[in-house]
């Protein structure tokens, strides 16, 4: 195992390296085709470089445990705004969570809907090629179109075309107070068709979620964040339009809400695979009643307006994949298997097959930033 | 400024290429006449002029994608061009190259409010995507100054942001998909009208690629709700410290305006004059713009104003309607107009921490007083994005070169106190040079690597964004 101190020592290892690399932050994102390799830890490179509240910016070593991150940030006042999904309620894994895993799985939450995605708050990144070299890209500024944007490259690249070492975040406030507008009852489509009224309002909604995983019970979900008097209005706006009726539950309890739905934690009990599906928000129910109609998908839970989908199955076969996958070509959009045994992550394309053309881009890119194909090869393919 | 030498093979073949071109494309789309090539031999940064072997307006992705394989057969470098307002140079032809221009692909091809996105082609300017929504509600945020004439196409290749990012964001978080054609010619779709990548976010290193990596056709764009109203307050203060410290105060507070822009003095005076818009005499303003109903309007102003209050303010003004939001408004957008009427003039477009704003403000003052050109300040100030203009005398002999100096010295002290060279125009030619500043070789060396795979050849807009040192071996190799 490696687990080096320092920027350079990484480089050094990686240089050297003559076998494959499973890179590991904290390990609690066990996603991905299984790898084989000598395990690389980046727990060593830890600690908070700057935190300048009054610019919105944090520089934090890859490292770093979330946990000291969130709480640097909780002692002014503000959070991490894309509210990242702790993978270990779903997955049942351990250990804790670093700041860079988060950026290389680019993990985002609820609110990804209202204010985008990890992806969208990183504002730079240093990282160790799989050559060994060291590259910076972007940097602690919040509007940077210096030279191309490697930044986003890669947020979500699994640490298969550099180690992170370092990380720069654009950072918000944590709002005065929060309520959700809940609904009970309602149908997948009719959940969705509410949310999408809500989403289109004025109204700056931070979270719509659609909850069907109990056989005849559902639960819709809307959050509102803000100043209080501006909470109190939009919520009494709402409810005199598209969330007339809905009931209203505030502060802590509303929290508990959403971090239920970050953390899909509804379906983590449950036995079976989980698929992670993107698509058109609409789409969301329509993909489940046709799967349904093929007798796949026993739980569904709809973030993002009805755009994420959260799918229980039965893990035997291929996991519903060839049908997933063939729903998700037709109507557009990308199927992740999260949770699996080992032995089906390694007999399936987990992540979403490309079309050729792209297909061929991405492979060109993870041979040209790590050619000797080391950095957790074949995690995403 | 430095450009390469012309292909001379390629301008040897000139009527050749334009003869095939003509033989895949619909009467009236090549642009081969001198006198009209002329048209594109600009872009927004006038200084620099230089007329293509020749211009095409094709109407579709398969119009594209046959010019586009023309070209890569022949070895002819393709300059894309949206609207052509680039400052940076970035749709600048070379002698050798065909200007590929998307000003005739135009249409809105879908409008979905349930799911908040539309999709355009990407000629379609700015402005135009909000006009095709705003009856019904909705609005396309990023708002670059340009936006009357930009094209999606360029705001994508620049990933151009605006005065309302601060909130909102810029082009790169507001784009959710592409149709892009590569310089052989192939069709890519990346992203849709969905969230994220399923694999590597390619659509995330092809924004903000300054036309290098592919020609984007269409787009899948977010739209957003408008908000119930939105109302400015202008703030005037004795010193750029003090205005700089009330910025930092309002963003640490929690109230995140739409926008926070700063002015100093020498640009107040010339706003002034220019738009009369009761401006007052003072050393920094500050418009902040907050949004909602009146409600919550009042709600967030009640915080800002405290904060601005305790900075002993010389003037704090409130728009008590409409009419006095728009005057709030008019001096800082006509600005750079303002300009424009007393002098030529150079806009930078560096971003710093919002921290340094005193201290690059002292920096800037101290260069002009050293260069004797005057310098006007306008910019973003909640996101640190700074327009500094520099004032000089085209007719002048050597008065644009110093400008450019001037202008290089305070970019370099941008990039110094942990900032960058640009935060929403893009490097194109007019920063291509100073790249070294901020980047090491090895991090130049990763970003022409990606360009290395779009585009092996380097026939896209070849001689922009990076070092013509740094890739001269590439280019040549290509020829």
């Amino acid at each position: 195992m490696m687990r080096p101190q320092s920027e350079e020592d990484l480089a050094g290892a990686l240089a050297e390296a003559t076998a494959p690399l499973r890179v590991r932050g904290g390990g609690t994102r066990d996603v991905g085709r299984p790898v084989v390799g000598d395990l690389l830890e980046t727990g060593g490179l830890t600690g908070i470089e700057l935190h300048e509240p009054g610019a919105l910016t944090l520089v934090v070593r890859a490292g770093t445990p979330l946990s000291e991150v969130e709480a640097a940030l909780d002692a002014h006042g503000q959070r991490l705004a894309f509210e990242p999904m702790d993978h270990r309620v779903l997955l049942g894994t351990g250990g804790a969570p670093t700041i860079g895993g988060v950026v290389a799985a680019n993990v985002s939450g609820p609110r990804r809907i209202a204010v985008g995605a990890c992806r969208d708050f990183l504002l730079g990144v240093r990282f160790v090629d799989g050559s060994g070299t060291i590259v910076k890209n972007g940097g602690r500024v919040m509007k940077n179109v210096t030279g191309y944007d490697l930044v986003k490259l890669m947020a979500g690249s699994w640490g298969c075309l550099g180690v992170l070492t370092e990380v720069s975040l654009k950072v918000l406030a944590r709002p005065a107070t929060e309520a959700t507008l809940v609904a009970t009852g309602k149908d997948a489509a009719a959940g969705v068709a509410a949310l999408s009224a809500a989403l289109t309002s004025p109204f700056d909604v931070t979270g719509a979620a659609h909850l069907a995983v109990e056989e005849g019970r559902s639960e819709t979900r809307v959050r509102i964040e803000g100043m209080p008097g501006s909470v109190a209005y939009r919520i009494d706006a709402l409810r005199a339009g598209p969330c007339a009726g809905w009931d209203v539950v505030r502060d802590d309890e509303s929290a508990v809400l959403w971090t239920e739905v970050r953390d899909v934690a509804p379906l983590a009990a449950r036995s079976g695979a989980v698929w992670r599906i993107s698509v058109k928000p609409s789409d969301g129910p329509v993909l489940t009643a046709a799967l349904a109609a093929q007798g796949i998908g026993e739980a569904a839970l709809y973030d993002w307006g009805g755009g994420l989908v959260w799918l229980l199955v039965a893990e035997d076969g291929d996991a519903g994949a060839a049908a997933i996958r063939a729903q998700v070509a037709a109507l557009g959009g990308h199927a992740t298997l999260v949770r699996a045994a080992p032995a089906t992550r390694a007999a399936l394309p987990v992540f979403q097959p490309q079309s050729n053309g792209v297909a061929a881009l991405d492979r060109a890119i993870r041979a040209k930033f790590d050619p000797r194909g080391i950095l957790n090869p074949g995690l995403m393919d | 400024m430095e450009m390469p030498t012309p292909n001379q093979t390629v301008m040897a073949k000139r009527d050749k290429v334009v003869a095939r071109l003509q033989e895949i494309l619909p009467k009236g789309a090549v642009i081969s006449d001198p006198a009209e090539t002329r048209a594109y031999e600009c872009d927004a940064l006038t200084a620099y002029k230089c007329p293509p072997l020749c211009a095409v307006l094709p109407a579709s992705t398969e119009e594209v994608a046959a010019i586009l394989r023309v070209c890569h057969a022949e070895g002819v470098p393709v300059v894309p061009r949206g609207s052509g307002t680039s400052l940076a140079g970035g749709a600048l032809p070379t002698e050798d190259c065909v200007i590929l221009g998307v000003a005739r692909m135009n249409a809105v091809l879908e409008t979905d409010y349930a799911n908040r996105f539309v999709r355009v082609q990407t000629g379609r300017t700015n402005l135009s995507v909000t006009g095709a929504v705003e009856e019904d509600g909705f609005f396309y945020a990023p708002d670059p100054s340009s936006q009357l004439a930009c094209a999606i196409a360029g705001n994508i290749a620049m990933n151009s942001g605006g005065a309302h990012c601060l909130k909102y964001g810029v082009t790169t978080n507001n784009l959710l998909g592409v149709t892009m054609v590569l310089i052989d010619g192939t069709v890519v779709e990346l992203g849709g009208a969905y969230l994220d990548a399923g694999g590597l976010d390619l659509l995330g290193v092809v924004c903000g690629s300054e036309g290098q990596l592919g020609v984007v056709t269409e787009a899948t764009l977010r739209i957003l709700r408008k908000p119930e109203g939105a109302k400015p307050v202008l703030m005037g203060f004795a010193s750029n410290e003090v205005a700089g410290a009330c910025v930092s105060d309002i963003i640490k507070a929690g109230v995140l305006p739409v926008a926070i822009e700063f002015m100093d003095r020498p640009c107040i005076r010339a706003c002034e004059a220019f738009a009369g818009a009761g401006y007052p005499d003072c050393e920094a303003l500050l418009i902040v713009e907050v949004e909602g109903a009146a409600e919550e309007i009042a709600e967030q102003l009640a915080v800002i104003l405290e904060i601005a209050r305790r900075h002993d303010p010389v003037e704090l003004r409130e728009a008590a309607d409409a009419d006095e939001a728009a005057r709030i408004w008019l001096g800082r957008k006509s600005a750079f107009g303002a300009m424009g009427q007393i002098n030529d003039y150079i806009c930078l477009d560096g971003t710093i921490p919002v921290s340094k704003l005193p201290q690059v403000l002292r920096g800037i003052g101290e260069l002009s007083a050293k260069y004797g050109l005057q310098v006007a300040n306008v910019f973003h100030a909640g996101d640190g994005n700074m327009h500094p203009l520099i004032l000089f005398d085209a007719n002048l002999a050597g008065d644009l070169e110093k400008a450019e100096e001037m202008g290089a010295e305070i970019l370099t002290l941008c990039v110094e106190v942990g900032g960058c060279l640009t935060g929403e125009h893009g490097v194109g030619i007019e920063k291509r040079d100073l790249m070294s500043k901020q980047f090491a070789p090895a991090d130049l060396e990763a970003q022409m690597a990606v360009k290395d795979v779009f585009d092996p050849a380097w026939l896209l807009n070849p001689a922009k964004v990076f070092p013509l040192a740094a890739s001269e071996t590439r280019r040549m190799a290509a020829q």
